[in-house]
């Protein structure tokens, strides 16, 4: 017998690998999307009430990246990407990322209902359980447009925000949720065609798997074509004006083109320049969604000195 | 191999025991800014600080005035 009788028991995890089980990358574009909404709203917020109500959004979004952790660890061992997650890798047993999930996400509705509104936190008790039940243990194992429906659970974070301010849901947070919810599936799918994924090992259905790649080209396109009058319409809103319509028009076209030049070419196209054109448009993507909530946080911070808005 | 008194695993210990430490004392600060704000927030004190569920007759003008 000697002193390492401590390495037959299970690994004991760190602060680092709790933390890992909340998504942290994931949540930087929640606490981003949920702040905007939160900030372009009519009603002002306290800043302390503002600041404890995203990080309420925020922790509920990392509670809801644990749940999906747990239910998914099966999977995520057997995918390259996910291989090195907390669960899989033996750092974290799986009852604990359940307890951490299931904790954390009654901290995060409890404290948002008690320092804002019931309104707030019963979307954001709804957006966990979209993420954690319907789109991880529903759609993500059953139908190739998982992404689609999923994408949901990332669109609630502004229409939290402004629902924290205003406490109520109006056409501007449903446009704001729809852009986010719109943009998703092209942005995934971009992403999709040029990441080599195992999937298909894991037994998800991905929709480059299920339909074919060609297939997917065509519902990048489709969808980024869907996209444009959300996205236009939006600044048509109370919370639009002349900065957000320019830069989403001039986004819209950068987007669409780049949709339909991965719809016009094939994978033999695509391999003779390693998938250059499904790259550019999927960090165009990425500017795509930054940008327009970047300029309804223009219009809102230039609108007291008499610019923003219409 | 010599035996260390200090493992990793003590390492790995304290580091989340303060971890949790610093969360729970975040936790409270949190509650108690939060609860300081929405005090502020209910603006003149007059209006409520009659509700504190102790008796004071100095706040009642009713019956300052009758005397």
């Amino acid at each position: 017998m000697t002193d390492m009788t401590a390495h037959e028991n299970p690994y004991e995890a760190g602060m680092g690998d709790y933390f890992a089980l909340l998504k942290p990358r994931v949540m930087s574009l929640v606490i981003f999307t949920a702040l905007v909404g939160l900030l372009v709203a009519p009603v002002p917020v306290h800043p302390f009430i503002g600041f404890v109500g995203v990080l309420c959004i925020a922790v509920g979004a990392g509670a809801s990246g644990a749940l999906n952790m747990w239910w998914d660890a099966d999977i995520d061992a057997i995918m390259k990407r996910t291989a090195k997650r907390p669960i899989p890798s033996g750092r974290v047993q799986p009852g604990e990322a359940l307890g951490i999930g299931m904790a954390l996400s009654g901290f995060a509705v409890v404290l948002l209902a008690l320092a804002t509104n019931l309104l707030a936190a019963g979307l954001l008790a709804f957006t966990i359980f979209f993420y954690a039940v319907v789109y991880s243990m529903w759609l993500k194992r059953s139908t190739p447009h998982n992404i689609v429906i999923g994408g949901a659970a990332g669109a609630f974070p502004p229409m939290i925000g402004w629902a924290i301010a205003t406490g109520s849901v109006s056409i501007e947070s449903v446009l704001m949720f729809a852009l986010i919810f719109m943009w998703t599936p092209p942005h995934f799918w971009a992403l999709a065609l040029f990441v080599k994924t195992d999937y298909g090992d894991a037994g998800v259905p991905m929709l480059t798997e299920t339909h074919g790649r060609d297939v997917t080209r065509r519902h990048v396109i489709a969808y980024a074509l869907l996209l444009v009058p959300v996205a236009i319409g939006l600044g048509f809103t109370s919370i639009g004006g002349p900065i957000y319509l320019t830069t989403s028009v001039i986004l819209n076209l950068w987007f669409v083109k780049g949709s339909f030049d991965i719809y016009k070419r094939n994978d033999a196209a695509a391999d003779a320049d390693n998938y250059a054109v499904e790259k550019h448009v999927f960090k165009v993507s990425l500017f795509y969604l930054f940008l327009h909530f970047g300029a309804l946080l223009a219009e809102a911070a230039l609108r007291p000195y008499g610019y923003g808005g219409w | 191999m010599a035996i260390k008194v200090e493992h990793e695993i003590h390492q790995r210990r304290k580091g989340r025991n303060f971890g949790v430490l610093a969360l729970l004392i975040g936790f409270v600060g949190l509650v108690f800014a939060l609860t300081v704000v929405k005090v502020l927030e209910l603006g003149d004190a007059k209006k409520f600080e009659n509700f504190d569920h102790v008796a004071r007759p100095a706040i009642v003008p009713e019956e300052g005035a009758s005397e």
